[in-house]
């Protein structure tokens, strides 16, 4: 392309964004405007969604306050009491397990409270 | 201290809902429960709340919330040999999941040890030539709750699996687009889950070069006809027929040729069985090699008579159940009502494939009232039949002892 051409072009895509900034359209999305891809006889759909959570703790008042403050950064409460009854050392391998494999950031002072709580466990029907 | 979003920490709201006291401690079902299944686990806890509240999913059973762990109501597997959608089970291992998926700027790479770097859209891969394939998807600790001894991990019952038609293109087409240079050696799939912790470690696994090229292995952008559910892994995922469901990567966005062997921690450490027949050690035991886990091995399953159940007496007992072959498909089911001394052929179902659930039927004639003992085998296409007695190892893997239900006749 010649530069006076380059310089058409340069004009006019800033005249084009010019344009879309000062008509800017704010309606939100509607559903059937979202994103999709079609091709070859199939369309697939863009989603966006909401995973529930509601938060739940550790029971059991201040005795929970590190596995609080600790595990849920990461995971909800629900698999923990599921776990069959476990012994100390079984537990503490598991807290052992997530700071050296799974990095979870659980400060030394925190640990022996942690497993305490997991010891103490019991199991539900 | 070691930085991580603080930001994912839930506030401190308390929810208190039926609460039901467990041995001097205060355990609450959340609020959006809709009722309580119980999975028989050895020892318990055994009772987990049925949950509605998952987007595109029916009622399921919540194993955890975050990151989900959801089973499959196992009465769904008596409605047809394929399981729908919003009842496929649901595992995911961090919770930094997407909960919102763009597909028109979705972008799968293919690079590593490759002639030519590829960013394919969702429509390029809708353009390439596409297959069909019926296979089932099966965590590898399904059933991990019936372990006896009991082993840590996700305690579910039998319904961490699922059978769905796979729609998408073959991975070997993939690669082979981009070139493998030679001296590749192995394909690693990662997706767009990411760990809730700096340095942990994200979750990604590979095949072998033959194995990821053998013409089955998939990337599905369709199950059962319909794109795949976000927990399911949309708008993409690999598909390893007659492979445990750890391979099957979900929002797979990254294929890395390998030109040396995989040691990531998901590979090197995590997912590995004992080098034993049926995988199988004796609690304790150290000192044996192990493998990743690999090939599924042939299970079955009544389905229309739950364990414990009591059953109206009649001129016939109708038993009907899905099985499968594991890594290929299912040559015999038999049913035993004498504790194994003699088994009866049933009738299967249509074929749908050598990955797929086979349906099966039978029926016991003028069944005596009062208690009676059923079991289920599958002997698969290469002639390996499950075991009679269970497997073990620590790690809950790969169980396929022959079912039994407990009935009685009333």
């Amino acid at each position: 392309m010649s530069p006076t051409g380059k310089r058409i072009v340069g004009i006019c895509t800033f005249l084009l964004a010019l344009g879309a900034f000062a008509g800017l359209d704010t309606r939100p999305i509607s559903a059937a405007e979202k994103s999709t891809v079609t091709a070859s006889g199939v369309t697939l759909h863009s989603v966006s969604t909401k995973f529930p959570d509601p938060g739940r703790l550790f029971p059991g008042g201040s005795s929970a306050d590190a596995i609080n403050n600790n595990c849920l950064a990461c995971h909800s409460t629900g698999m923990v009491f599921t776990q069959p009854k476990m012994s100390r050392a079984e537990w503490q391998a598991e807290v052992n397990k997530m700071r050296n494999t799974y990095k979870a950031p659980v400060a030394d002072a925190d640990v022996p409270a942690i497993v305490d709580y997991l010891a103490n466990l019991t199991v539900g029907k | 201290m070691t930085s991580f979003d603080r930001d994912r920490a839930p506030s401190r709201r308390h929810f208190l809902t039926q609460a039901s006291l467990i041995g001097g401690m205060v355990v609450t079902y959340p609020a959006w429960a809709a009722s309580v299944v119980d999975l028989g686990l050895p020892g318990g806890p055994s009772q987990r709340a049925l949950t509605g509240a998952f987007p595109q999913k029916g009622p399921m059973i919540l194993q955890r919330s975050r990151s989900p762990l959801l089973e499959t109501p196992f009465e769904t597997f008596d409605r047809g040999v394929f399981t729908p959608n919003d009842r496929f089970f649901v595992r995911w291992h961090w919770a930094d999941i997407p909960e919102a998926v763009d597909v028109t700027s979705f972008k799968v790479a293919v690079r590593g040890h490759v002639n030519t770097a590829l960013s394919l859209s969702m429509a390029d891969v809708l353009k390439m030539p596409r297959v069909d394939l019926a296979a089932v998807n099966q965590c590898s600790g399904n059933s991990r709750g019936y372990f006896q001894p009991r082993v840590a991990g996700g305690q579910w019952g039998n319904g961490a699996m699922g059978n769905a038609r796979w729609t998408g293109v073959r991975l070997r087409d993939v690669l082979d687009r981009a070139g493998i240079k030679s001296g590749a050696v192995a394909v690693r799939f990662n997706g767009l889950d990411q760990p809730t912790v700096d340095n942990g470690p994200d979750f990604i696994k590979s095949l072998d070069i033959e194995h990821a090229r053998d013409g089955e292995v998939m990337l599905a952008f369709e199950m059962n006809g319909e794109q795949l559910p976000l927990l399911n892994g949309f708008p993409l995922r690999l598909i390893v027929p007659g492979w445990y469901a750890t391979y099957w990567v979900k929002m797979l966005n990254d294929i890395e040729v390998l030109d040396a062997p995989d040691q990531n921690f998901w590979m090197a450490t995590a997912y590995r069985i004992p080098e034993t027949p049926h995988a199988s050690v004796t609690p304790g035991q150290t000192g044996f090699k192990t493998v990743p886990i690999n090939r599924m091995v042939p299970r079955s399953f009544f389905t229309n008579v739950a364990d414990k159940a009591t059953v109206k007496s009649g001129a016939t007992l109708p038993l009907r159940g899905i099985a499968f072959g594991g890594d290929c498909g299912v040559s015999t089911v038999e049913v035993s009502a004498d504790q194994g001394k003699s088994w009866k052929k049933a009738t299967l179902g249509r074929d749908a494939g050598a990955y797929s659930f086979r349906q099966w039927s039978t029926q016991l004639t003028e069944p005596r009232s009062g208690k009676l003992t059923l079991q289920v085998r599958c002997t698969n296409a290469k002639g390996e039949v499950q075991p009679g007695e269970p497997n073990w190892n620590g790690a809950g893997f790969m169980r396929n002892v022959i079912e039994q239900v407990e009935l009685t006749i009333a």
